[in-house]
């Protein structure tokens, strides 16, 4: 809004406005303070109607208030943990964090094979071959068209109806399939392997140094230096080296089927690959429908720019036309991403023991539902808020520099 | 293009026609075999469509089970034969059996013609309002009564129809009326956000809409559901308390409004800043403006996206199965509770699925349709 004072039409002739706020209604000022005082006055008076209802009632009912539940020993068994967890021994502030690390694994696990899914699909469906754009195309409509807790509950049904762990499917030597889930062999971890770690994560620097300094090389003398020789040495050579030097321990922990359960070995849960199966297919559909109209978005003489380039298909989409197409693509993928953080709380439903179900069950023992509902806002938004920030900051990145 | 492997010599010098330009052969090479990887590709998914069209079929209609006898002695159904088609074909007996709790949940068995004409009503709402020939206020009107002549079929209690309460009422219904009315009561409030959210002489309503809005987008649905089920009751002064359907007919309300105030907002930025300063020359009161020259324009402009939020919202309310209300997906999973089809989820998750998607499918062709009729009278 520009101030009436210093619009130069009317710096001769009449005289200006008052600067001060007069006291009449025709004032536009007045007229914003009065309103505003009236909206929050009415909003704050909703509130505080609202808070001493809630309070009588709590007394009433004879409800604790405040955090201190937290301390107190939870007894709520959780199938899935991330750190230890005894529900004989930990209250209830380690239950939600149990959850809340659930809620975060889902959240991760489900971004990256969202984000990957959707990306082969959104491309796939720009695809020449007729069979191919149209499968994915059918994909899209029939997966984002049916609500996520069906897909949800389906897949949980579905996957129940696998044949209990007697007759375990064994998909690859090894892993087995049956109504309690995935079992999949564990690597026994020795001292070797953190160091071969060690050494994977140093030669991803060095190749990454090695990068950095081909395209300054590049950028300097036109001739991009290898680099695939740096990458071989620092990322397959010396940790294979380290870990064959310190014996080269390998031994694999496979799990035996046992009559009713399965001994050794990692397993995954039925509840939580339905969640990931639901999940990743309800919103790689959203993503590939992003991937697709973020692609289609770049102008086709980039395509035909890089054809006249004598360019490979693969190359102007990796190299000219993903680039661009990303800074469409960034803004509604961060939704998505937003997306499947908050859908992972319908976990709830098929029992997977996410932040919501564990403080869903907290409030029903403790009754404090007041404390449990902020507490799940309060992780949710600062969930959101993490996301946003960190994709804004991405976008702000690749941007494109207007000089 | 192949090098001519021609024997003509008559006319030398001049290129063959290309054998093929049209007809469904040229166009099978150009899109299907266009080079060995694309024919590869081509040949699998083919092989792979082919072979699970093939079981598909198979099971869904070749060995499925279609009905099942009744017990002569106790009266009630006999899945044996379900179980033995088990793995092999769908049983949708359990259909047959339950397709009327499925579609209206415990309403009365004798009086479920009510909520099946509520449906049609629904129906016939929907599709009068995405004809462009009824969008003029009269529309408004007709709303009113249809929501009138539904929740009157519903409750019953007037023209010697017996009174339904609300807590037998269920299924598609639900679905529908969380749906409709959440978006109806949602709509206003949205763009009263949309606007506050975009007023410049008004900080503090502006701060308290931005706050409204980034808190409920930042917080997953459920958490408003249980706070609907579970901290409204505390809000409450003593001896009034909603009923549970309301309760999470409020929740949602709240949700919607905030996602469609983001996408008025859109249409709100969008307009040009000419078509703002036209209306305050005009000496146009803040209301008028909005309310003659901004929003009739803005709202248009968002139109699709707009019916892809409805998309949204209506698959977003199979979510009150968390807080036990009895939607289309509470009563397709109390169906398959019941012991004799317990094994047979598979079939009514299906059927379920099949409905929704009808609903959603439709709506965004719908959408897609006036995207393209909307950015064709944009290029004229």
């Amino acid at each position: 809004m520009s101030s009436t004072s210093t619009d130069p039409r009317i710096a001769g002739g009449r005289k200006a406005p008052a600067k001060g706020i007069t006291l009449s209604w025709s004032d536009p000022r007045l007229r914003a303070i009065v309103w505003q005082a009236v909206i929050v006055g009415l909003i704050g008076a909703g509130i505080w109607y609202l808070a001493s209802n809630t309070a009588t009632n709590l007394e009433q009912r004879r409800i604790a208030t405040g955090f201190d539940f937290l301390g107190t020993v939870a007894g709520i068994p959780i199938g899935e943990h991330l750190v230890p967890y005894d529900p004989s021994v930990n209250t209830y502030g380690r239950a939600v964090m149990v959850g809340i690390l659930n809620t975060l694994l889902v959240t991760v696990v489900g971004v990256a094979l969202i984000t990957v899914l959707g990306t082969v699909i959104g491309i796939a469906s720009l695809s020449g071959n007729w069979l191919l754009s149209r499968l994915c195309n059918v994909y899209v409509e029939v997966m984002r068209d049916v609500p996520l807790l069906l897909h949800l509950l389906f897949w949980y049904a579905v996957l129940l109806t696998l044949p209990p762990v007697r007759e375990a499917m064994m998909v690859i030597p090894g892993v087995f399939l049956s109504n309690s889930g995935l079992k999949v062999p564990l690597l026994v971890w020795e001292q070797a392997h953190s160091f071969f770690m060690l050494a994977l994560a140093a030669g991803a620097f060095a190749t990454w140094l090695a990068a950095r300094r081909a395209t300054a090389v590049q950028h300097a003398t036109g001739v991009r230096p290898r680099v695939w020789p740096v990458a071989l040495v620092a990322m397959v050579v010396v940790p294979v080296a380290i870990w064959a030097l310190l014996g080269g321990p390998f031994t694999l922990e496979v799990p035996v089927k046992g009559r009713f359960r399965f001994n050794g070995g990692g397993s995954i849960s039925p509840e939580f690959m339905a969640l990931m199966i639901g999940l990743v297919l309800y919103h790689a559909a959203f993503a590939a429908e992003i991937v697709r109209s973020g692609i289609q978005a770049v102008p086709s003489g980039q395509w035909e720019a890089g054809g006249a380039l004598g360019l490979k298909r693969g190359t102007m989409l990796r190299q000219i036309v993903l680039p661009q197409a990303l800074r469409v693509i960034i803004p509604p993928m961060t939704s998505t991403y937003l997306g499947v953080a908050k859908n992972s709380s319908l976990a709830v439903a098929i029992g997977y023991p996410d932040l919501v179900s564990i403080v869903n069950t907290t409030l029903n023992q403790t009754g404090q539902a007041i404390e449990g509902i902020a507490l799940i806002m309060a992780v949710y938004l600062s969930i959101s808020l993490s996301i946003s920030l960190f994709m804004n900051w991405y976008n702000a990145r690749i941007a494109l520099v207007e000089r | 293009m192949s090098t001519a492997t021609t024997t003509h010599t008559s006319v030398p010098g001049r290129e063959q026609p290309p054998l093929l330009v049209a007809g469904p052969i040229a166009w099978a090479r150009a899109n299907l075999f266009s080079s060995f990887w694309s024919s590869l590709v081509t040949l699998a998914l083919a092989y792979f469509i082919i072979k699970y069209t093939i079981s598909f079929v198979d099971w869904a209609f070749l060995k499925s089970v279609w009905t099942v006898p009744a017990d002569p002695v106790t009266g009630r159904l006999n899945p044996d034969a379900c179980r033995q088609a088990k793995g092999e074909g769908a049983c949708w007996a359990v259909i047959w059996d339950k397709y009327r709790f499925i579609l209206f949940g415990r309403y009365p068995y004798e009086e479920q013609w009510r909520p099946a004409i509520v449906l049609v009503l629904f129906i016939g709402l929907f599709v009068v309002s995405a004809m462009r020939r009824f969008w003029r206020k009269e529309l408004a009107l007709i709303w009113v009564a249809t929501l009138t002549a539904i929740f009157m079929l519903m409750w019953g209690g007037v023209f010697g129809l017996a009174y339904v309460p609300q807590d037998v009422w269920g299924g598609l219904p639900i679905t529908l009326i969380l749906s409709t009315f959440g978006l109806a009561c949602a709509f206003p409030i949205a763009v009263l956000v949309a606007l506050g959210r975009r007023s410049t002489n008004l900080p503090a309503v502006k701060l308290l809409c931005v706050i409204y809005i980034e808190v409920i987008r930042g917080v997953p649905l459920i958490s408003l559901l249980f706070m609907a089920s579970v901290m409204f009751p505390l809000f409450m002064p003593e001896g009034l308390n909603p009923d549970k359907l309301l309760r999470a007919q409020v929740a949602i309300i709240l949700f919607a409004a905030v996602y469609l105030a983001e996408v008025i907002r859109g249409g709100l930025q969008a307009l040009p800043k000419g078509q703002y300063e036209a209306a305050d020359a005009l000496g146009l009161s803040y209301w008028k403006k909005m309310g003659l020259i901004i929003l009739p324009q803005a709202l248009r402009l968002v139109i699709p996206p707009l019916v892809n939020t409805f998309i949204g919202f209506f698959k977003d309310t199979s979510l009150v199965l968390i807080i036990g209300i009895f939607d289309l997906l509470t009563s397709g999973k109390v169906a398959v509770a019941d012991p004799i089809w317990q094994a047979f989820s598979t079939e009514v998750y299906i059927m379920l699925g099949l409905i929704y998607f009808c609903f959603c499918f439709s709506m965004a062709r719908y959408s897609r349709g006036l995207e393209r009729e909307f950015s064709k009278s944009v290029r004229r």
